[in-house]
């Protein structure tokens, strides 16, 4: 029979050593504290100011314009004016800058022979072929950056005439729910709750049971009449309300900070919570019945974390990965919640929208809890 | 001698390639302090370990207040206590809370709880340490306080490995006059060591080298059974003289106790003095008596010849 009286023996204790080691106390409340006003801040996926290289040979007045403009899109930055292409690309090399604006001695010709201000000269000149006006050259090894500058590709060349020649109408309307501003702390307000719990559970759990062994203590434990369940429930439980009590501090910083307030229920919010950090302090107890000593439990805590990190989409969208990928996102608690978390904050989903996930995430810490129990055992060999 | 507590049938572990222990078969009587002496690595801990029912053996069986091991391990862990070698409690809890986490391990009670744990305080002098750290005690405070713990659920058995191998005599003396107020109130004790004075303390003893039960009885007796076998040599220059003896035909051991030799004949030998006499006819200044053989020569002759 379980007993209670044993459970909270175990709850208790774990809470009496927890306030005694004042380091793991703090980094509690400082982890979710740092990396939400850290990552809230750095990341950001919209680029601006890329640091670029000028080659202008044709020091005109139309060319002086022409940078003028590109640079109003605040997209890139000229940080250096050389005369040679090579020259650009050698700062490209030493990555002193990322892309060159190379501006031909001939753009006031290529300039009359665009379509899109030729139109208005003589209409004979349309059939001569057209050419760009001038031409980029990017370090496209960071799809982001090279993404920004393809975009100034078809910059319109209208006010250089201070008319709108050419902005053409849209061929489609686009709306944009939920974040209608596009700051990307939006989606990485909630996606922080899913890696900092991945985070600290895991890695409460399995140092907590392999520290008993590993001092010995799980010796004296083992030859008492305990039973494996029940250090395992009063393990998790003090765990279970530091998960909650990080939640409160990277939501309600959000709130403040960065104005990503809940859109959804607090009571779904609390239930799916719960379903998330019950299913990694499962997957850290499966972890502290492999490793041997408080080293390997971190490894394995760092194994699990960075694809939690790279995979489950706080990053990078899901959908954008291959099928391969995908599969082993789906096998990370961490992907589910980063749907069901981003669901309930910012698309003010219900339970039932979000069951599939959240069955998969109940499935994972029953699944796992059983797993550790059937592998804990009370002898040494 | 009543019946037996606890009891070994042909007990064997081995790890990978190594023979723990070995075919051991021990019978231990209700209400005795049973001795396991035996160097490091003798089997000691191992042995302990299959009689709590931590570690599987890999043949033969116990029997454990009447419980069979393996099979019934949970049932036994109820009424045994296992006082482990090093200090196994919390040292990030104070002693108080210590034996209050024990307290509720054992499902006691809330009142019964509070009654033992005072008492316990009580028994162990371990009032002024109560909210001290248990990383914080001395080696002896420390073990008084692993002892509370240990028979927090009065057991009935209880197995201690090394108990008192980390203190010093004065805290040891205590310590085991605690061992035996608790046999007067009928515990039954497996102490394992590899000190002879605290085997001599023991009721009864057996002796395990390599896994082996290789002698087994009361100290008295074990002693009885070499005596005249133990022989004393002084001499100015008892190195020189160990020298000369060591190896002789007829000779066990040879061991140097300060200004004196200790010579351990053969079993069957009419007149030890006058074999070490003979061995010695080129030294006429050493001095050679018969004296009464104690427990380390009953330890050394147990042991011995197994290296060849």
């Amino acid at each position: 029979m379980i007993s209670g009286r044993r459970i909270l023996a175990i709850l208790r204790k774990e809470l009496l050593q927890l306030r005694r080691d004042r380091m793991t106390f703090g980094m509690i409340v400082m982890i979710p504290l740092i990396q939400l006003v850290l990552f809230g801040y750095a990341i950001n996926t919209e680029i601006r100011h890329i640091p670029a290289v000028l080659v202008d040979q044709s020091e005109s007045n139309l060319s002086r314009s022409l940078v003028q403009m590109v640079e109003a899109t605040q997209v890139v930055r000229f940080e250096q004016h050389v005369a040679t292409v090579a020259e650009a690309e050698r700062a490209i090399v030493r990555a002193e800058v990322r892309a060159a604006f190379i501006i031909p001695q001939d753009v006031a010709q290529r300039l009359v022979r665009n379509p899109a201000i030729g139109s208005r000269f003589a209409d004979g000149l349309q059939e001569v072929e057209a050419r760009p006006i001038a031409q980029w050259v990017a370090d496209g090894s960071d799809t982001l950056v090279a993404a920004a500058i393809r975009s100034l590709r078809g910059m319109p060349l209208g006010e250089m005439f201070r008319d709108s020649t050419n902005t053409a109408t849209p061929t489609f309307e686009v709306t944009l729910f939920y974040n209608p501003e596009q700051r990307s702390v939006v989606n990485i307000v909630p996606g922080l709750v899913g890696i900092i719990l991945t985070m600290t559970m895991i890695m409460f759990t399995s140092a907590a049971i392999v520290r008993e062994s590993e001092r010995g203590n799980m010796e004296m434990l083992i030859t008492t009449p305990i039973r494996p369940v029940e250090i395992m429930i009063g393990k998790i439980i003090p765990y279970v309300g530091i998960g909650l009590i990080q939640v409160a501090i990277i939501l309600g910083l959000g709130a403040l900070l960065f104005s990503v307030t809940v859109a959804g229920s607090l009571w779904v919010l609390l239930l799916v919570t719960l379903l998330f950090i019950l299913a990694s302090l499962s997957l850290g107890l499966v972890l502290s019945t492999l490793a041997s000593n408080q080293l390997q439990a971190m490894q394995m805590t760092v194994f699990v974390l960075m694809p939690s990190i790279l995979l489950s989409g706080f990053m990078f969208p899901y959908e954008g990965m291959p099928r391969g990928a995908q599969l082993i996102a789906d096998l990370l608690p961490a992907t589910h919640f980063m749907r069901i978390i981003r669901g309930v904050v910012l698309r003010d989903a219900g339970l039932m929208d979000l069951l599939p996930d959240s069955l998969w995430l109940l499935g994972f810490a029953l699944l796992g809890l059983g797993l550790a129990s059937l592998r804990f055992r009370k002898r040494l060999d | 001698m009543s019946e037996a507590v606890a009891q070994t049938f042909g007990l064997t572990r081995r790890f990978g390639d190594k023979l723990a222990v070995d075919g051991l078969d021990l019978a231990i009587p209700k209400g005795v302090v049973y001795g396991l002496l035996g160097p490091n690595g003798s089997g000691k801990t191992t042995a302990m370990r299959m009689l709590t029912g931590l570690l599987t053996p890999t043949s033969g069986h116990a029997e454990v207040l009447g419980a069979r091991l393996p099979g019934d391990a949970e049932a036994v862990k109820r009424r045994i206590g296992y006082m482990t070698q090093g200090f196994t409690y919390y040292r990030d809890l104070t002693v108080l809370e210590n034996l209050r986490f024990i307290a509720e391990i054992h499902d006691l009670p809330a009142r019964r709880k509070r009654q033992r744990i005072a008492e316990l305080m009580d028994t162990y002098t371990l009032h002024e340490q109560a909210n001290v750290l248990a990383g914080a005690l001395s080696g002896g405070q420390r073990q008084r306080l692993a002892l509370a713990a240990t028979v927090m659920h009065e057991p009935e058995l209880l197995f201690l490995d090394e108990p008192t191998a980390a203190v010093d005599p004065e805290s040891r003396r205590a310590f085991w006059e605690q061992l035996f107020d608790l046999v007067d109130a009928g515990t039954t004790m497996i102490v394992s060591t590899h000190l002879m004075d605290e085997a001599e303390r023991c009721h009864r003893i057996a002796i395990l080298d390599r896994g082996r039960k290789c002698a087994d009885g009361t100290p008295r007796a074990l002693m009885d059974r070499i005596a005249g076998r133990a022989v004393e040599v002084e001499a100015k220059d008892p190195r020189r003289i160990g020298r000369a003896l060591s190896g002789k035909e007829g000779i066990v051991s040879v061991a140097q106790i300060g200004e004196r030799l200790r010579v351990l004949v053969t079993e069957g030998t009419g007149d030890p003095e006058a074999l070490v006499r003979e061995a010695l006819a080129g030294h006429p200044d050493a001095a050679v008596r018969a004296i009464s053989p104690n427990l380390e020569d009953v330890f050394v002759l147990a042991t011995h010849g197994r290296d060849q």
